[in-house]
């Protein structure tokens, strides 16, 4: 029953950790966000396990996705996806009003710049939640004003 | 539709699996990024203060808890208003020094460690150390210098995980460094 504010601040943490240890060795900011999107990649993975342990066999990639947004989305975050598209080709963009790892910066464009740092580890959950039910998949993120932002998911046809 | 008939119940339960593979995460990059398990353990300690001096804001503002007046009320407070709110368990508080400047935090069940297993080449690794920071964070904010370290370890074959927490002394000037 660990309290929302704790992973808060343990994200930002971590998100300040990795930066910090980027500026004394030099390293790009890609590498930051490949660091952050691979943690979040493996806590998908662990959290999807047990989350569908007990749910029915989904029907469809689209059902899939469904749960993303609407099971998956409200236990990390405690609110749905406000919009789902697909252009039914393999790619789905999930839009969220009021993202809850923005939410604490102020809105509008002023740390415009700074937000993908924020959306990494979200995108590494995101990708390592499909992964482990069997979708391989690439996923940006894209911000135009906070707290808004999209998730852009690419399926990777096997 | 059995999918949607267990929520609700679970979703308390899935936020503390969020905190805490994410905060295994963590640790074993940081095991990447540094090389001995000593400044893994400097880096989550730092990261754990950091993490306290902004959780006690948070802390005093919803727990409506008052001012201590000793020492023994602050350590009641930390384990059981404070770690129940955020971790959902509640520490026993034991082994008092006589000067009641001293005592122990006993965690029976650790939800940091849920799925954790120590590999051998990580013996001086304390994963928890956050915990620590955390302490000596959110204390410092309300004018107390504590020390707080793990002396016992149930990841380490130990039969419980114990904090052990000194105080340091009262901080009596809260003007920040330069602003005099």
């Amino acid at each position: 029953m660990a309290d929302e504010a704790l992973f808060l601040l343990l994200h930002n943490e971590m998100v300040a950790g990795v930066y910090k240890s980027a500026e004394q060795g030099e390293v790009e900011n890609g590498r930051c966000i490949t660091k952050l999107e691979n943690m979040g990649f493996r806590v998908g993975q662990g959290l999807i396990e047990r989350f569908t342990k007990d749910t029915a066999r989904f029907k469809d990639e689209l059902d899939i996705m469904k749960f993303i947004c609407k099971d998956f989305w409200t236990t990390v975050f405690k609110k749905q996806i406000d919009n789902l598209r697909t252009n039914h080709q393999g790619i789905y963009v999930l839009q969220d009003n009021k993202f809850r790892l923005l939410t604490q910066m102020s809105a509008g464009k002023q740390y415009l710049e700074h937000a993908s740092k924020y959306l990494a580890f979200t995108c590494g959950l995101i990708r390592g939640g499909l992964s482990n039910l069997g979708i391989k998949s690439i996923v940006t993120a894209e911000v135009s004003s906070m707290p808004a932002c999209k998730f852009q998911v690419m399926i990777q046809k096997l | 539709m059995s999918r949607q008939a267990n929520r609700g119940t679970e979703s308390k339960k899935m936020s503390s699996e969020l905190f805490t593979l994410t905060y295994g995460a963590l640790v074993t990059q940081l095991c990447k990024d540094y090389e001995n398990d000593e400044d893994v353990n400097k880096q989550l300690d730092k990261m754990g203060y950091n993490i306290g001096v902004r959780l006690i804001e948070d802390f005093l503002a919803r727990s409506n808890v008052g001012r201590c007046h000793d020492f023994r009320e602050t350590a009641d407070v930390i384990a059981k208003v404070a770690f129940k709110m955020y971790l959902g368990i509640t520490p026993s508080i034991t082994n008092w020094s006589p000067a009641g400047d001293e005592f122990s935090l006993i965690l029976e069940n650790n939800p940091l460690v849920d799925f954790v297993e120590l590999p051998d080449n990580h013996s001086s690794l304390i994963y928890s150390n956050l915990l620590c920071g955390v302490l000596r964070g959110a204390l410092e904010m309300v004018q107390m210098a504590v020390e707080a370290k793990f002396v016992q370890d149930t990841l380490k074959g130990d039969g419980v995980t114990e904090i052990r927490m000194r105080f340091i002394r009262r901080i009596e000037d809260n003007l920040p460094a330069g602003e005099e």
